[in-house]
């Protein structure tokens, strides 16, 4: 199972590298990877897509805890709360056809095409992770040229989860 | 005006360089001894030392430097320090980093680092510090800005010596180390993100109490978060209020007194039959700061497997980890512990303490003795007779190990000193110079093998020089001792790549007579300032213990002892204890 964990860091240089490095020497693995500022500029937030059942997830919750600049750490996937992720995907058109094909899958999923050449289509996606997979599979039967995704992000949507950021 | 206003910011804070910060810093924290190693990279701080009020001790490598700090803080709780110059004298300490990192030793590594413009031009003696000891520290700093240096020292203390100790590399740049700054050493530390003041939830300890009333045969599972957290003495009364027998982890050894009617010695892989015994028809278990390593539970299915267990430790973490939890208890062992002794009310387990006794009657540690031949299980206890159990016993890693843990009653807590998690051969000698600083009065004896001696032995010429004697035991069996018992035990007796001495070799490939003791430690141990003798007769074992105890010299006693004993009992990894061997006659 996917889990989203939201992970609050000192903005300091070195600090990825510390998250990364632990994850990956515990035999851990991290499918999707996010990092941005918060509106305290000097805190970060991770955002970590990690597959694993209850105790793995457990076991790198408390290891991130445990670093000295981790803030905080969340598993989003135990609370209520919003997922979104943006792709890129360039697809090859051969025809008009299929280009109007690909333009229709695209419309269905409030996706937005953002160039058009000759030989291809570039579509920009957003949404949860299961629209993005569903959108995916969607598009396999197409050629794929190219797909760049940004990894999930999240937020609660508990009021009392919202903590402040101090 | 602008002048004056600097001059008298300056007489409150004084302008002082980097390398001054540094030494300040030292100071400040209370250091007492500085272990090291100098270099180019650290030149500047070793020219402010020159004025220092306490100890520079000069290894003779920086592995070495490592274990004498780790040593130092193992026998006081203090937190150790080193210092070493960039790129190798870095990388040498690495060993000794994760050393100290796997037993939760706090301990302060200062490293030299090429001048920041120059970091990532592979400069001479340049090497990514903070990278390469990211994973075996529990916190590393490169300093960018002198600014920033005395807060990074007082950081770097704070985070070593708080919640789970641990060590903490600080890299500082040559340039750095040159700048000057005004300003002050904090007087508190802030640290956002960490904070280690864990405060232990009141309704946990009100169910580890009822847990104890509802059981009827408890067992304490004692590991060296006992020691660290400094809870012996609460731990003690835990047991006797509630008549609770007690085994103790290699890291847990001497946190509770095993001349305990209580004490069933040390539990796991080499333990005592009573130790594992009890844990395995237990109907509750209390862990207590250990973090059930592979070498103690062996297979996890079975371990414990008809008890409710609880998890007392500092580090969340380690609750649950391995094996199953029925109650975790997040905090310091002692303020949990003093708030359970407030509400547990006096309990009788006598049917249980019995029966472990008789266990303990059964199968106390034993070996084949002989008259002929030193048994290395006979010097142990010898060390332990001789000493009357003062000793402070500080190990290497191996048979000799196990050895000493199994027989010298440990019975105060920081007196065996030992690489438990990393099992770092080599760690025996210098860490057993470190304690001597730590604790000059203490008789320190360092048991050894001839192969982990030989992985630090330059370090003794530091005990001679200045004047900490350590009594060093080699147990020579010409073997690499505990590969050779796996060998025999479960590769079908094909010994490879283990023979250390010259004795056990067939006749044709011994090299020409005179030189059987290859290397000679007796010559070795004389050519560094040390005392020294070989002994091969049970009959000269103790005497020569004496006169070396008694001398306050720095003495290596090489005993040739029986080339093929092994360690029993053994649990064979990853099983049960129904697996255990037991060949002791």
């Amino acid at each position: 199972m996917n889990n989203i964990i939201n992970c609050l860091v000192e903005n300091e240089p070195g600090v990825l590298a510390r998250i990364v490095s632990m994850i990956s020497g515990r035999g851990y693995n991290i499918e999707t990877l996010n990092v941005a500022p918060t509106q305290d500029r000097k805190v970060s937030k991770m955002t970590m897509v990690v597959p694993g059942d209850a105790h793995i997830i457990e076991q790198v919750t408390h290891q991130l805890t445990k670093l000295v600049n981790v803030i905080e750490v969340v598993n989003m996937t135990n609370q209520r709360h919003m997922n979104r992720e943006l792709i890129l995907v360039r697809v090859a058109s051969r025809d008009h056809v299929n280009r109007s094909e690909i333009v229709d899958l695209a419309t269905l999923f409030n996706a937005k095409v953002i160039a058009v050449q000759e030989d291809s289509v570039t579509v920009q996606m957003v949404g949860n992770q299961d629209h993005v997979s569903d959108f995916l599979h969607l598009f396999e039967p197409y050629q794929i040229m190219d797909l760049s995704r940004s990894g999930v992000i999240a937020v609660g949507r508990e009021v009392a989860a919202a903590k402040p950021v101090s | 005006m602008k002048k004056e206003i600097d001059k008298k910011c300056e007489k409150e804070h004084p302008l002082r360089s980097g390398a001054q910060c540094v030494v300040d810093g030292l100071i400040k924290e209370g250091c007492e001894v500085l272990f090291g190693y100098p270099g180019g990279a650290v030149l500047d701080i070793f020219n402010c030392l020159y004025d220092a009020p306490f100890h520079f001790v000069l290894s003779r490598h920086e592995q070495g430097a490592v274990h004498m700090a780790d040593g130092f803080a193992r026998a006081t709780g203090k937190t150790g320090c080193c210092l070493v110059t960039s790129g190798p004298g870095a990388t040498n300490t690495v060993t000794g980093l994760a050393t100290a990192y796997m037993d939760g030793v706090p301990l302060v590594c200062i490293t030299g680092q090429v001048p920041l413009s120059m970091i990532g031009n592979d400069a001479f003696q340049e090497a990514d510090v903070v990278g390469i000891t990211r994973p075996v520290t529990k916190h590393n700093f490169l300093v960018r800005s002198v600014d920033e240096l005395p807060g990074i020292i007082a950081q770097a203390f704070y985070i070593a010596s708080t919640g789970k100790p641990g060590p903490v590399v600080v890299d500082i740049p040559k340039d750095i180390q040159r700048q000057m700054t005004q300003e002050p050493i904090p007087e508190t530390v802030q640290m956002r993100a960490y904070k280690p003041h864990i405060e232990f939830k009141q309704a946990d300890v009100q169910a580890l109490a009822e847990m104890i009333g509802a059981s009827e045969r408890p067992v304490l599972y004692v590991g060296g978060g006992a020691i660290a957290g400094e809870a012996s003495a609460e731990l003690s009364q835990l047991a006797h209020r509630a008549e609770i027998p007690v085994c103790t982890t290699l890291m847990g050894m001497g946190a509770f007194p095993e001349d305990d009617p209580l004490a069933l010695s040390m539990l796991g892989m080499h333990g005592s039959v009573a130790a594992n015994y009890a844990v395995d028809k237990c109907d509750l278990l209390i862990s207590v700061g250990a973090r059930f390593d592979d070498r103690v539970t062996g297979k996890i299915s079975e371990f414990a497997k008809h008890a409710k267990v609880i998890h007392i430790d500092i580090d969340q973490s380690a609750i649950g980890k391995s094996v199953r939890c029925d109650l975790g208890v997040v905090g310091y062992i002692k303020p949990v512990l003093t708030a359970l002794l407030a509400i547990l009310p006096a309990k009788s387990h006598k049917e249980w303490v019995a029966r472990t006794q008789r266990w303990k009657d059964r199968f106390p540690f034993s070996y084949p003795a002989s008259d002929k031949v030193i048994m290395p299980q006979f010097v142990i206890e010898q060390i332990c007779e001789v000493s009357n159990g003062k000793a402070t016993i500080v190990t290497d890693v191996g048979q000799h190990q196990m050895w000493a843990a199994q027989h010298f009653s440990y019975t105060r807590p920081r007196s065996f000193l030992s690489s438990g998690g990393l099992g770092t051969m080599g760690f025996g000698l210098p860490a057993a110079i470190g304690a001597k600083f730590a604790c000059p009065d203490d008789l320190v004896v360092c048991v050894t093998g001839d192969g982990g001696i030989q992985m630090n032995f330059q370090e003794l010429v530091v005990a001679v020089e200045h004047k900490k004697p350590v009594v060093t035991v080699i147990l020579n069996n010409g073997y690499l001792g505990m590969v050779r018992q796996w060998q025999e035990m479960f590769y079908g007796n094909r010994y490879s790549g283990v023979m250390t001495g010259q004795s056990n070799r067939e006749r044709l490939e011994r090299i020409e007579l005179g030189k059987e003791f290859l290397p000679n430690f007796v010559m070795l141990a004389e050519a560094h300032g040390a005392c020294a003798v070989r002994i091969f007769k049970p009959e000269d074992v103790a005497p020569t213990l004496k006169t070396a105890f008694e001398s306050g010299k720095s003495w290596v006693i090489e005993c040739i002892v029986e080339p093929e004993a092994c360690v029993f009992p053994m649990i064979p990894p990853g099983h049960a204890v129904t697996a255990m061997i037991n060949r002791t006659v």
